[in-house]
């Protein structure tokens, strides 16, 4: 594996301010505004098989910070939108004032989709069972196809971006694409599951390796709790 | 005949001391833009009209049409990293040659004033692009930002003399996150100016 030189012995500068101890990990609560940065459910290193600890660091503790900056920055004066959960303001976000919709549509999505991308990953992969794995033998044929058509998603997203599994009330699932930290929910659809494919997510083990990243990721998907997204959609009750 | 990736104007190493490591160009050159590169050549082998054209041809007749996606954002990246590379070289940055100075402050009011708005364009391109100082049909110089592979030629918004890549593999080794690090670095430690200087001359 390609490790650069600079890569081990340049990171005190910019993770001074996130030299997370697991002490701290549980403490990341931000003091200006209503939107927080959620705790990852597991340690660094629980995605290895997937990406390292390092990545999940800097990719938590500074990129996931930013949005969740960035979005209480921009709900600042704007009390009403402050006061609403993030899945609402995003469903609702043609309604958004135009002075901050590009914030909300960057921060605002940003800070959904990393939420969402840590709580379904911490597992060791496999496929889903039950309930889930029936929804996806009927919408695609089976899980290998359903593997295959999502990964095919995630390597057509030309620059930043992400590929989405969406799913509707009735259960039904969809793959989709979106652009930079667009939501699916601001379309009106609910996210079952995602990758990101932003090339923080895995440049520094997998460099200009897109395609094996995609692969890996799926040795640390938690289906059971994959499942329980499934089933709170079909009640109406998932949110982001 | 197809396209092919141009050989950087300098060692792969030779940046490494103004803050872009041999790996980071190994990989951008060697690895991102030869994919660009073989991309579009498989583009235009397929497609019998695009056979026999420039790519600045190319990059404007594929721009803003759907169906041909695929082929503007290939075409735009080989021709946003070949100008790219030579904006750069071995101690780069440091004080403007006397005519690119004057047209910039004659147009930014000063050369604070300029690099502020590039790093501005730069730090707010919002996922992956570019930032840019063009000469406007205006003649004047302004500083802008695009997408993924688009750049001024496509949009027409005039005549690109420096661009920065702004996508994460330009930076991600060497400053992780911190993309307004690296442009600051790419403005004081890497810029060639004297070939700036000779695009605005020719612009
Ligand atoms: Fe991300
Ligand atoms: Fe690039």
């Amino acid at each position: 594996m390609l490790v650069p030189r600079r890569t081990l012995l340049g990171l005190g500068a910019g993770l001074a301010a996130s030299a997370l101890t697991p002490a701290l990990r549980v403490a990341v609560a931000q003091p200006g505004g209503p939107f927080t940065l959620p705790a990852l459910p597991y340690p660094f290193d629980a995605n290895e098989a997937a990406i390292d600890a390092r990545t999940m660091e800097i990719h938590h503790g500074l990129h996931h910070r930013a949005y969740v900056n960035g979005l209480n920055a921009a709900v600042a004066d704007h009390s009403r939108i402050a006061a609403m959960p993030l899945d609402q303001i995003l469903l609702r976000f043609t309604e958004m004032p135009e002075t901050i919709r590009t914030a909300i549509r960057n921060h605002g999505g940003g800070h959904a989709n990393h939420s969402m991308f840590w709580l379904i990953m911490g597992g060791r992969g496999g496929e889903p069972s039950g309930e889930l794995a029936a929804a996806i033998t009927r919408d695609f044929g089976g899980f290998a196809q359903f593997r295959e058509r999502f990964d095919r998603a995630a390597m057509g997203v030309f620059g930043s971006g992400w590929a989405f599994v969406t799913v509707n009330r009735h259960g039904g699932l969809a793959i989709v694409q979106r652009p930079n930290q667009d939501s699916p929910l601001m379309d009106g659809d609910r996210v079952l599951m995602g990758n990101d494919v932003w090339e923080h997510a895995y440049y520094l083990r997998y460099q200009n390796r897109r395609a094996e990243y995609v692969r890996n990721w799926w040795n640390v998907l938690d289906w059971a709790r994959i499942g329980e997204r499934y089933d709170a959609a079909k009640a109406g009750t998932l949110t982001i | 005949m197809a396209f092919t990736l141009p050989s950087l104007p300098y060692a792969h190493d030779a940046l490494a001391a103004s803050g872009m490591c041999q790996e980071t160009l190994e990989l951008h050159h060697g690895k991102h833009h030869q994919a660009y590169v073989t991309a579009l050549n498989g583009f235009v082998e397929k497609d019998a009209t695009l056979q026999g054209k420039s790519l600045e041809e190319i990059v404007k007749l594929s721009y803003g049409k759907a169906e041909m996606a695929g082929v503007f954002n290939n075409a735009g990246q080989h021709w946003n990293h070949t100008l790219f590379w030579p904006c750069m070289k071995p101690n780069g940055g440091g004080k403007l040659p006397g005519k690119l100075e004057a047209k910039i402050v004659s147009d930014f009011g000063s050369v604070d004033a300029f690099k502020d708005a590039f790093k501005q364009a730069g730090a707010t391109q919002f996922g992956s692009g570019w930032a840019w100082l063009v000469v406007g049909k205006d003649g004047k110089l302004a500083c802008t930002k695009t997408p993924n592979g688009s750049n001024p030629l496509a949009e027409g918004t005039g005549t690109a003399i420096l661009g920065c890549d702004v996508w994460e593999h330009s930076y991600y080794l060497d400053f992780r996150n911190r993309r307004p690090d690296y442009l600051t670095n790419f403005l004081e430690k890497l810029v060639n100016w004297e070939y700036v200087e000779s695009l605005l001359a020719k612009a």
